[in-house]
């Protein structure tokens, strides 16, 4: 009871602005750089995690150019010198901009050094297909799975998205945050049509949640889904549908794809030797992808049947709203999917 | 503004494209408010003189690429208020068949190649295209719309430095309305203006009133000369303002209230119409009149794009690849 009475309700942007800001308080080489992130009467950032906090750090939160290059290689030497950026893009689709800064310099330096230095960048990204368009929607976690060095994490929730935060301010390791636009719960003109709940009971501690391991957000026996972000939100819808027909299905939230908690899933799978992959990008060289062909190499003999990767189309997200719905996978392409599987 | 030497029908075919481009904007506006358009809007109010000034100097098959702001760009480069109006709405008549969307209008037809969200990634595109122009001898022109907060990113300096390099057939058109997205141009830009940039490429940077659409017009006639006659690129800055939020909602609490009220006194549209009447080009009838057509052309395309199909969800499969196998 009195753990409750000091609980709050976040939602995941007031989560990460309370987790940067204290995050600041507490360790003085913690920056903010970014567009838009600290303009008086503004926004900050393109979904109003850093509202306000201009005021209280005006040192500290630095309002950039249109310059996404320049953002990342800033915080990549900026880091270099002991200080602990957190460099954001509006978009993920505009980390496109940064590749060079992101793929070469902060996820390698530190290995080409022999090891001899560290790179404490946090990168924090928006993500998901939300009626923008093909240059607004990417997914961007895939692209960087192929890029050694950068570890990546998916909060779906608010009490993860502020864990998740702490760990990687401290971590003296790159790590790509991919924050959903549909998660958020933003507020005022930077609401979100179609916005999902994600917001969590917040206890008033230092509490940390750590890169690498999955959290099983439904337990069952039957079939296991692995999925992040906005579709572990729907995966969870899936499986009330599929409860009603008697199928019993595990849902794994894996947080963080690198490193990736092999551990729970393989147990999952050991107990119900049904796997589905559920992702918001495209099919080929998804994590789907990625967990499909380590179970294959590694846990075969765990599975009864194949395993099933729902995923977008290999196409970029479509603008028009029915071209959009039948693009990002749906609840009910779960359930069909599910019970696919069952019926092998 | 002028010393008369404009016809009165190229006068008032000014006004009608930048009265057009205001319509159909606050037209969107009010139907994405209500709820009735889906996805996301940046619009243009209050920067009509840019676009039209622009496109006024431009020949049919020259081509622009514009930005994430795009609907007064297509529109003043020949694109019509229907196909638009259904892109908007994401249906297979839009211009983009429902796959584009507001911020990827375009229609190769009228020399628009589709717009580019990513800021700044529309400026070597017009190079490539006036490079293109000069490799095959075609006297045509190319140009990138882009605002001041473009002028930011590393691919302003290379497309820039490689037109030069090549004496490219291509204007860089700036429009300065003295914000990139919340953040004001004076916060991150350090230099008085921006086209004195264009002197470190060796090339002319001219800044203009970007409010008045026969300055822009003259500024650009020039630079599209120079470019038609190899003379290479230019770069053309257009000072303006926005006079509605940056997108959606956007209250824009970070502009002044006496910088916008200042703004709002000298926006292009009414200030235009100061100009024909006080130079008897037009009297409140005629420009009634072009109004009321105006409306007409707009009314009709949005009840033909909410009347008209959406596409079927499987066509978002289609379009990718020419060769499908
Ligand atoms: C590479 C990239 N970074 C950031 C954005 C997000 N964004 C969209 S518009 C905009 C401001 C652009 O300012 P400006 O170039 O001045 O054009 P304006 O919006 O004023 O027309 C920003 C930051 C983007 N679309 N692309
Ligand atoms: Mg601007």
């Amino acid at each position: 009871m009195v753990e409750s009475l000091l609980m709050k309700k976040l939602s995941i942007v007031e989560a990460l602005r309370e987790g940067i800001r204290q995050e600041m308080i507490r360790d003085e080489r913690v920056f903010c750089i970014g567009e838009d992130i600290a303009i008086p009467g503004g926004w900050g950032g393109a979904f109003t995690v850093t509202l306000g906090m201009e005021e209280e750090f005006p040192e500290r939160m630095l309002n950039t150019p249109i310059s996404e290059a320049g953002i990342f290689g800033y915080a990549c030497g900026a880091a270099l010198m002991g200080m602990r950026p957190i460099a954001d893009v509006q978009y993920s689709d505009f980390l496109f901009c940064a590749m060079d800064q992101v793929a070469n310099n902060i996820a390698k330096l530190r290995y080409m050094s022999g090891g001899k230095l560290t790179m404490p960048v946090v990168l924090r990204a928006p993500v998901g297909v939300t009626g923008r368009g093909a240059q607004h929607s990417q997914c961007i976690e895939t692209f960087f799975l192929p890029v050694p060095g950068l570890k990546i994490a998916c909060p779906a929730t608010a009490y993860d998205a502020l864990g998740i935060l702490r760990t990687a301010v401290r971590c003296d390791d790159p790590v790509l945050i991919c924050e959903h636009k549909l998660l958020y719960g933003s507020k005022g003109a930077r609401k979100e049509s179609g916005a999902v709940d994600a917001s969590s009971d917040i206890p008033d501690e230092d509490y940390t949640v750590p890169l690498g391991k999955a959290v099983i957000r439904r337990e069952g026996k039957d079939v296991t889904i692995v999925a992040t972000l906005l579709m572990m939100h729907r995966s969870m819808q899936a499986a009330e549908v599929l409860a009603q027909e008697g199928i019993d299905a595990e849902v794994i939230d894996p947080r963080s794809l690198v490193p990736f908690d092999w551990e729970t899933v393989k147990a999952s799978v050991g107990k119900t030797g049904r796997v589905i992959t559920v992702e918001e990008s495209p099919k080929r060289n998804g994590i789907g992808a990625e967990i499909a062909a380590t179970l294959a190499e590694e846990a075969a003999e765990l599975l009864v049947a194949p395993i099933k990767r729902i995923a977008a189309p290999n196409t970029p997200a479509p603008f028009s709203p029915p071209m959009e719905k039948f693009y990002i996978p749906q609840v009910d392409n779960i359930v069909q999917a599910v019970r696919d599987v069952m019926a092998y | 503004m002028s010393d008369g030497k404009y016809t009165t029908e190229f006068l008032l075919d000014l006004y009608r494209r930048m009265l057009t481009i205001r319509r159909f904007e606050e037209r969107v506006k009010y139907l994405f408010l209500e709820g009735i358009m889906p996805g996301t809007i940046h619009q243009c109010q209050g920067q009509e003189a840019c676009a039209v000034g622009v496109c006024a100097a431009l020949e049919k098959d020259d081509v622009i690429t514009s930005t994430h702001r795009p609907h007064g760009h297509c529109l003043a480069k020949g694109m019509t208020v229907k196909e638009m109006m259904a892109e908007l709405f994401g249906k297979v008549t839009g211009c983009c068949k429902g796959k584009g969307g507001s911020m990827h209008m375009g229609d190769m037809s009228k020399g628009v190649i589709p717009a580019i969200a990513i800021v700044g990634g529309n400026i070597p595109v017009a190079g490539g295209a006036a490079l293109a122009f000069k490799l095959s001898g075609q006297k045509r022109v190319a140009v990138s719309f882009m605002g001041d907060g473009a002028v930011n990113e590393g691919i302003f300096h290379e497309a820039l430095n490689m037109a030069a390099m090549w004496t490219l057939p291509v204007v860089f058109v700036v429009e300065n309305n003295l914000y990139g997205a919340s953040t004001p141009v004076g916060m991150v830009v350090r230099t008085k203006t921006i086209a004195e940039r264009a002197a470190i490429y060796k090339f002319p940077g001219v800044t203009v009133d970007g409010n008045d659409p026969l300055a822009v017009y003259e500024a650009m006639r020039v630079a599209v000369q120079r470019a038609r006659n190899g003379g290479g690129p230019t770069l053309l800055e257009l000072m303006t303002y926005r006079i509605t939020g940056h997108s959606r909602r956007d209250p824009a609490l970070y502009q002044p209230e006496d910088e916008r009220k200042k703004a709002l006194a000298s926006e292009p549209i009414g200030r235009f119409e100061k100009y024909l009447f006080q130079g008897r080009f037009s009297t409140q009838q005629r420009l009634d009149n072009i109004s009321k057509a105006v409306d007409t052309e707009i009314e009709d395309a949005v009840t033909a794009a909410m009347s008209a199909p959406e596409p079927n969800p499987e066509d978002a499969l289609k379009d990718l690849f020419v060769e499908t196998s």
